[in-house]
């Protein structure tokens, strides 16, 4: 019996991963969430009439990669088992379960590679929970998967390059910016300059839309402390502090994100073991150099999902994982790969770090009130009242408070509820722990975990 | 408390075939294409009442991760609405 090869992921990584497993004669099973593939930086419109924005328009200067990562798919989409709207929500030693036209499949698998992506990384503040505030992330898939504005008057606040893109791609729309504000410092750009240099292109890329979005005569507002967001069934104004001055922007929308976050839960489920890493402030899978996951052989993880890198090296760690996969199976030689390149964007992204760092010290000044966990409507105050009676791990108070505990299992929450435990304990965040993941690791109809257990 | 309107603003490709749902029994007019997120954020400002505190939610993340935009069909079924696409005749019921 030939060796069962499953991918979980059907953007950059996965699509990668999958065309060089082909090209050595393993024909894998791609199984995607989406119902097209691209990922989210590369996804594509809805399949229905009228769709008809060009890939320069939906995808401005990566153009290019999108339409080669749909080509490369394309080429190879005949001889692979693509399955897609396909959501792996368990798996076991040897068998994922999924959920596809509402109803519970498995997929037997052998050796596994795990391309699952990220989601924006959150740090609440009052007000978040309001309609019309919405993820970076999710403003750019309503403009670029719907054609959509996540509002009349946008503002955009957080830390990172997503920060600048996604307002430039919104000023780009024609929509209007109420301003863009950021945590993050203008010194901070230059605070490495040689791993900005790493990958010159894309620093100089980031470079053009900062000054595109001065030329526009929107306001950049650096090194702001976010205080809120005001109004009462939607969005009317974002309330920041500016060297210590309130200053308020009127808006109907807020768009937010500190960075990405990985999208690891099945990977810990399969056995990956984490560790804290201190250049991006957060938890990640541990791999070796070419995604061979540790604490579980035939594990591969590539990218996002096993820790921030962004697409261009996602397309990378995707070959990368496949050629461990291959070299494991015996099918490929152990001529090593060249890691150089996936070492230049590693190195850009501990200066994109240090530049536009998590903002971890808003935590402990978030007022007592601010909801932290949107699914079960839990506090600040909550958790540092879990922290006052003795709780000491993020776990124990989710048990205590039920934080993370609700339908997204702490995705959005998790890095915030651990940072508001560190603060009042006054210890460093990693020491809290984090929240463990658990199958179902999305909702899914009753009906879908009936049967044998997996 | 603004006068009813979208949350969302079509700004492109607004010429697709138009198709009718109903929101809470009201019929409403969304484009084919549209995920149910989309259908209701552009005819009103609102997508449901959070569980426990009845404030109004509109769903976060957009891409099937955050969890905040489940609706239902009335029959008894839940549907991730940013996730989801609209279908002509589909009946959406956000408050029970």
């Amino acid at each position: 019996m030939s060796v069962r090869v499953v991918i979980v992921g059907g953007g950059p990584a996965g699509i990668r991963a999958a065309e060089r497993l082909v090209a050595q004669g393993v024909c894998p099973v791609l199984l995607d969430e989406a119902p097209r593939v691209g990922g989210r930086i590369y996804q594509q419109p809805p399949q229905a009439p009228g769709f008809r924005r060009s890939a320069e328009t939906l995808y401005g200067t990566e153009a290019e990669k999108a339409r080669n990562l749909t080509a490369a798919f394309e080429r190879i989409q005949a001889q692979i088992d693509y399955r897609p709207e396909t959501m792996v929500f368990d798996l076991s030693d040897d068998r994922l379960v999924a959920l596809h036209e509402g109803r519970r499949i498995e997929i037997g698998f052998d050796r596994l590679i795990l391309a699952t992506g990220a989601m924006d990384r959150i740090m609440p503040l009052p007000g978040w929970t309001l309609p019309g505030v919405y993820t970076l992330g999710g403003a750019q898939i309503a403009l670029k998967h719907q054609g959509c504005a996540i509002g009349h008057r946008v503002a955009f606040l957080g830390a990172g390059p997503l920060l600048y893109l996604a307002a430039y791609q919104y000023a780009k729309a024609g929509v209007e910016v109420a301003a863009v504000i950021t945590t993050a410092s203008w010194l901070g750009l230059g605070t490495d300059p040689f791993g900005m240099a790493a990958q010159a292109r894309t620093a100089a890329k980031g470079a053009a839309l900062i000054a595109k979005l001065l030329s526009w005569r929107i306001p950049i507002i650096t090194d702001a402390r976010p205080s809120g967001i005001i109004g009462g069934n939607g969005v009317q104004a974002l309330d920041v502090l500016v060297d210590g001055r309130l200053r308020r922007f009127d808006c109907d929308a807020v768009a937010l994100g500190y960075g990405l976050k990985p999208e690891s839960q099945l990977a810990e489920l399969a056995g990956a073991q984490f560790t804290f890493d201190r250049v991006q402030n957060q938890w990640l899978p541990q791999t070796d150099d070419q995604g061979r996951a540790v604490g579980r052989d035939g594990l591969y993880l590539a990218g996002d999902g096993a820790g921030i890198q962004g697409a261009d090296a996602a397309e990378l760690r995707g070959r990368l994982a496949a050629g461990a996969l291959l070299q494991d199976m015996g099918v490929a030689r152990k001529d090593a790969d060249d890691l150089r390149p996936l070492r230049r964007w590693h190195r850009f992204r501990i200066a994109l770090e240090r530049a536009m760092p998590f903002p971890s010290h808003l935590a402990r000044d978030l007022p007592d009130a601010t909801i932290l966990c949107r699914c079960e409507n839990i506090t600040a105050g909550e958790v540092r009242a879990a922290a006052d009676q003795g709780l000491r791990e993020i776990n124990r108070v989710k048990a205590a408070t039920r934080l993370g505990m609700g339908r997204c299992q702490g995705r959005v929450c998790g890095i915030a509820g651990a940072e508001v435990l560190a603060a009042r304990l006054g210890v460093s965040v990693d020491s809290v722990g984090r929240l463990r993941a658990q199958p179902p690791v999305k909702p899914v109809p009753i009906e879908a975990l009936a049967g044998d257990a997996p | 408390m603004s006068t009813p309107k979208g949350q969302f603003r079509r700004i492109a490709e607004r010429e697709r075939r138009r198709i009718a749902f109903t929101l809470d029994g009201v019929e409403i007019e969304a484009l084919e294409g549209d995920t149910i997120l989309t259908a209701i954020l552009t005819a009103r400002d609102h997508l449901r009442v959070a569980e426990f505190t009845e404030a109004p939610r509109a769903g976060f993340c957009l891409m099937g991760a955050c969890q905040d935009c489940w609706v239902g069909t009335g029959g008894g079924q839940s549907l991730r609405a940013c996730t989801t696409t609209v279908a002509d005749g589909m009946a959406i019921v956000t408050r029970q």
